[in-house]
């Protein structure tokens, strides 16, 4: 018999459908993936089977947890369940431990509540040090801690009575690629150790190719395909998953360009912030977060610049931008200084534009969608006659009706949203379009056709680009050439097939080799 | 933490310095002399000059404002213009009435509120709840005078289980003296512990979204228990900076609320000092005051940092 | 539309009708006195009784309405008008000496108990509407640059305030053009909670003397009227007692009822 067994398990939250019969079974030991985009209802699956469902779920069907039916248990069997038989792990490290105690109390309050026999303490330490944390004194609060050290926490606190069964909720989509690789192999080494059944929950296929026994694919509530990792790798049957399959691996043709004059000149920047104070009269220290950065973006050039969190790139990119100043060095567009103290320098400001990151965050939800593109607009002495054509032909460009402009941003998918962003950044047909993390939030087919349509604004247009992301794959397609930056500094840049294929520096290295890959993607 | 301190007891000095300064130019751009209110208005003119000097009020402002300053500091509060005697020692007498009523007042509305609102957000929405928040969305629109005019109405005058109004003196013993005061802490109480429990609830109801409490939950805690041991410390942080503006305003309320039970406290001091024109007595129970609401927001900064670490390790 | 945000609604226009209406009509004249007529309790000639003096009490919570709403109104103005501009230029400069210096005002006006300074000012400067308008609007300043400025605040962080920026707006354009339509509901629902708290204080000084003086009718006052007379004559603390927590009941219900309505992850400070 299983040791989960879910069994047509149907669920609605206030009448509104969630799960459609889903099935799937974990054994002892074995490590089964639930992938899907946003929607499709995997999250759902793991709070049915810890019984944590929001207020005014209907459930239908059976959840056979180690030989009970958990959807028949009481809540507090269920109590005396959760914690001990079953543990969970979240995505977000950051918010998921309580701020005000100290991570061993964290630890030893579940084996004070199911173990009563252990020494807590003891036992926390004990599992702690398991999770790789035997550095760090019991007496830390989880601030003190970075995001891959909390999740460690996190993890310590799921195993600490050693359950038969793990569910990590999306555990890795808050860390970085190469914290992710450390999680991942903890998960991964703790499962197998303890013969413990693992349920890991990700929308990353590359992550699940190389963790899972099983794969089960779901979309909108429903399962669509399930079966053994190598078999579904290597002939998906289903339409869904074959797509999402591609949508992960897909690669993008951009349009040749010969080499030309440098549009963008960054000469040994230095970015500094000053700290708080530490000592009431001492003179406040500061923080380098960017240290003497060299680049050129040549006219036509799409560079990407990939890096981990706190590397320094979204201070670079504010800087190329020239929102903020710098304190050394110097950041010129065909020769003219990006920042300008007192008013922005119109004439440079209007050559450039951004695309953000997050779909539902740049766009004022009070404006219609014409005000919004047309926001650049301001950059110009006057507006242009031609405003309302412009606004269309945006629209048009990016893959909208021009029907659209009356519209405001919530009528939008997250992936039209991110075509508007696409369109503001063009409607003044800038010479530099920076592309701040601009498909990270996205699902993977979205993220496909944001990556298609990038690819062919390029010939439409020329475009001359700088691309910013912390993920490789895409970086790789979507640009000629690359720059790695690692704690403020660039280590290495190249033409972007150099680089991956042999990279120079080893944090490079250490990065291509952290990143998971799907079987099969070159 | 000790930095912590340090910093906080910095902002604390310049906050009464500035408001010993603010506090000093309202009295003096004041209209009225007050020697020669004291005199009456067919004063001699030499009797005037010699009262004036007499009361420091011949020396220059910034002479009369560091005396003021650095007599307070030795505890020297000035004399009184109306009564020649020490402001010290009228202070003190009052203090004994209007401190123990903002702290029984205080004590009261903390004990009705906290359950009240803990109650109220582990039913969210249900018929307990709903009932609760009724009653503080009332509780809140209730004037605190009013409010103690009809506790006179129906306890003094109708059930006289308490008298209407007076204060017993300390020298009868506690229980006389807390018995007379009791109706004006409750007065003071109730529309505070409204406010207080609504604070309460939505700062629980807040905990209760965040990750953290599902971390709780999925560790096997029952509800219940992952309120009291995640939920509590946490929601505190948002009670406490409520419940040291509440001090602010008991005192304050006090003031009033000791007009409708005639209670010889501070109150009663300012008003009979502001129609006397001794202004020197005004000016230095408004700055006991301010001080004492200065000092109790500083108590509530370090009981932030005892509540949240990340507080001490910032700063 | 809550069931809130329509007694709410409700219970506030009555009050505002009251007092539109007080202009052009009342039952009585409310200063004719009528000692004959003297503390009758609510009946068919005077709806709300009258007071010590003979006066129609329904006539007197008609026009009394005007100066609560009068004061309130002003006080939140003061504490709007100076108020969300203090906000906005903080939250503009985060962190910086602008900042820092509105902020720590902030603190400072706040570490005062605002009824105490509100009596000392009104006694200095002479008990009156004016004065008593004066000492409550000054402690609206505080309550709505902190909340402006904390709505503002994480405006700044989002995307369509950087793109802004790219577009080469200034600090001044984006907090009108962006940050502060964001805001309104925010601001709005404060600005109910304020209204109600001014109506609060403005009886609490005119009981203590402090606020509207004679002839001006107040709630306040007629509270302080009724105090000796509260055993013999209940009525008289009863009517203007009513008035004032329903006028309040009222708004608080309207505040929350907006805030559901319009947001419901709306922060507002109630203290």
């Amino acid at each position: 018999m299983s040791l989960l067994e879910i069994d047509a398990l149907s669920l609605a939250i206030h009448g509104t459908a969630i799960l459609r019969d889903v099935s799937l079974r974990i054994d002892a030991g074995e490590v089964v993936a639930i992938t899907g985009e946003s929607g499709s209802g995997k999250s759902m699956t793991a709070l049915a089977v810890m019984q944590l469902l929001p207020d005014g779920s209907e459930v239908t069907g059976r959840v056979v947890l180690d030989g009970q039916d958990v959807t028949a248990m009481s809540e507090p069997d269920m109590c005396a369940l959760r914690g001990d038989v079953v543990g969970m792990v979240f995505q977000e490290p950051m918010t998921a431990l309580n701020p005000v105690q100290t991570i061993g109390a964290q630890v030893a309050e579940t084996v004070q509540l199911h173990r009563p026999d252990l020494d807590p303490k003891a036992r926390a330490a004990e599992v702690l040090a398991r999770v790789g944390l035997e550095h760090i004194p019991l007496s830390r609060y989880p601030h003190e801690l970075s995001g891959g050290q909390r999740q460690r926490v996190v993890i310590a606190i799921a195993i600490a009575c050693g359950p038969k069964l793990v569910i990590a909720d999306e555990p890795t989509t808050a860390l970085d690629v190469t914290t992710q690789a450390q999680i991942l192999a903890l998960l991964k080494r703790l499962a197998a150790e303890d013969g413990m059944g693992l349920m890991m929950i990700t929308h990353d296929l590359a992550v699940v190719a190389e963790m899972a026994d099983r794969i089960t694919v779901m979309r909108g509530g429903e399962v669509v395909e399930a079966g053994d990792t190598p078999a579904l790798l290597a002939a998906p049957q289903h339409p869904y998953t074959r797509a999402l399959f591609a949508a992960s691996t897909h690669r993008v043709d951009l349009p040749g360009v010969a080499e030309q004059a440098p549009l963008l000149r960054v000469q040994n920047v230095v970015r500094d912030y000053t700290l708080p104070r530490t000592r009431l009269f001492a003179p406040p220290g500061t923080h380098r977060a960017v240290n003497d950065v060299s680049f050129d973006i040549p006219r036509g050039g799409r560079i990407g610049l990939v890096g981990e969190s706190g590397c320094g790139k979204s201070t670079l990119t504010r800087a190329i931008l020239g929102l903020e100043p710098v304190q050394g060095g110097s950041i010129t567009l065909d020769g003219t200084p990006v920042f300008t103290a007192g008013a922005p320098d119109l004439t440079v400001r209007r050559r450039m534009q951004v695309v953000f990151q997050d779909p539902y965050g740049s766009f004022n939800p009070r404006h219609r969608v014409a005000r919004l593109i047309s926001e650049p607009f301001h950059l110009l002495d006057a507006p242009p006659p031609d405003r309302a054509d412009r606004i269309a032909q945006a629209l048009i460009d990016v893959g909208l009706s021009p029907e659209d402009a009356q519209k405001y941003p919530h009528q939008f998918s997250g992936g039209q949203r991110q075509r508007l962003a696409i369109a503001r950044a063009l409607i003044i047909r800038p010479d530099l379009i920076v592309f701040d993390e601009a498909v990270s939030a996205l699902d993977v087919s979205v993220r496909a056709q944001i990556l298609d349509l990038i690819a062919q604004l390029c010939c439409q247009y020329d475009l001359t680009y700088l691309f910013i992301s912390h993920d490789l794959s895409v970086v790789r397609t979507i640009t000629d050439s690359v720059l790695v930056m690692q704690n403020g500094k660039i280590v290495e840049q190249g033409a972007t097939e150099t680089v991956f294929t042999a990279p120079a520096h080893p944090y490079t290295r250490q990065l291509i080799d952290a990143a998971p890959t799907l079987p099969g993607a070159a | 933490m000790l930095r912590y301190t340090l910093k906080r007891l910095a902002s604390l000095l310049i906050s009464l310095a500035i408001a010993s300064l603010v506090i000093f130019a309202v009295i003096e751009v004041a209209p009225g002399d007050p020697a020669s209110f004291m005199l009456g208005i067919n004063a001699a003119e030499d009797t005037l000059a010699a009262l004036r000097a007499e009361l420091g009020l011949d020396q220059s402002k910034t002479q009369r404002y560091l005396a003021w300053v650095t007599g307070m500091v030795q505890g020297d509060f000035g004399t009184s213009y109306q009564y020649r005697t020490p402001v010290a020692d009228m202070i003190a007498d009052r203090l004994w009435v209007s401190l123990p009523l903002a702290l029984y007042a205080l004590a009261l509305s903390t004990l009705i509120a906290f359950p009240a609102g803990i109650y109220a957000a582990a039913r969210r929405g249900k018929a307990g709840d709903i009932s609760v928040m009724g009653a503080t969305q009332i509780g809140v629109a209730i004037p605190n005078f009013w409010f103690a005019m009809m506790l006179v109405l129906i306890f003094a005058i109708n059930l006289r289980w308490f008298s209407a109004g007076g204060f017993a003196g300390w020298d009868k013993g506690g229980l006389a003296a807390m018995k007379s005061l009791t109706l004006p802490a409750i007065a003071l109480a109730l529309p505070q512990a409204a406010i207080l429990a609504r604070v309460m609830r939505s700062a629980l109801l807040d905990v209760l979204g965040e990750d953290f409490m599902r971390t709780a939950r999925a560790k096997g805690l029952t509800r219940a228990q992952a309120l009291r041991r995640h939920g509590l410390r946490n929601a505190m942080i948002p009670v406490l900076t409520i419940l040291g503006l509440q001090f602010s305003f008991l005192l304050a309320g006090g003031i009033i609320i000791e007009q409708v039970f005639y209670l010889p406290g501070l109150g009663r001091l300012i008003f009979q000092s502001i129609s006397a024109r001794d202004l020197i007595v005004v000016e230095s129970v408004t700055m006991l005051l301010v001080f004492a609401v200065i000092v109790v927001n500083f108590a509530v900064d370090l009981a932030y940092a005892a509540v949240d670490p990340r507080l001490r390790a910032r700063t | 539309m809550t069931r809130a945000l329509i007694l709410g609604g409700a219970l506030s226009a009555l009050v505002v009708v009251a007092a539109l209406v007080s202009f052009v009509w009342t039952p009585f004249e409310h200063t004719a006195m009528d000692i004959p007529a003297k503390l009758q309790t609510p009946n068919g000639t005077h709806w709300f009784g009258t007071d010590h003096f003979g006066r129609d009490m329904f006539s007197m919570i008609m026009v009394g309405a005007r100066t609560s709403i009068a004061v309130a109104v002003v006080a939140v103005g003061i504490g709007v008008g100076l108020g969300v501009p203090l906000g906005l230029w903080a939250a503009a400069r985060q962190g910086g000496w602008v900042d820092e210096v509105i902020m720590r005002g902030n603190d400072l006006i706040f570490a005062f108990p605002s009824l105490v300074i509100a009596i000392l000012i009104t006694a200095i400067f002479g008990a009156g509407a004016v004065n008593a308008i004066i000492a409550i609007g000054i402690f609206n300043i505080p309550v709505f640059a902190r909340v402006t400025r904390g709505g503002a605040l994480p405006l700044w962080a989002r995307e369509f305030i950087l793109a802004a920026r790219v577009a080469g707006k200034g600090a001044a354009r984006i907090s009108v053009e962006h940050i502060l339509p964001n805001i309104a509901n925010l601001l709005m629902v404060q600005a109910t909670i304020q209204f109600s708290l001014g109506i609060l204080a403005e009886a609490a000084l005119s009981y203590v003397g402090l606020g509207a003086q004679p002839p001006t009718p107040s709630w306040g006052r007629m509270l302080a009227d009724a105090q000796t007379l509260v055993s013999i004559a209940p009525h008289m603390a009863l009517v203007p007692g009513f008035a004032i927590i329903l006028t309040v009941l009222g708004l608080n219900l309207l505040g929350d009822g907006l805030r559901d309505a319009l947001d419901p992850r709306l922060r507002v400070a109630r203290v």
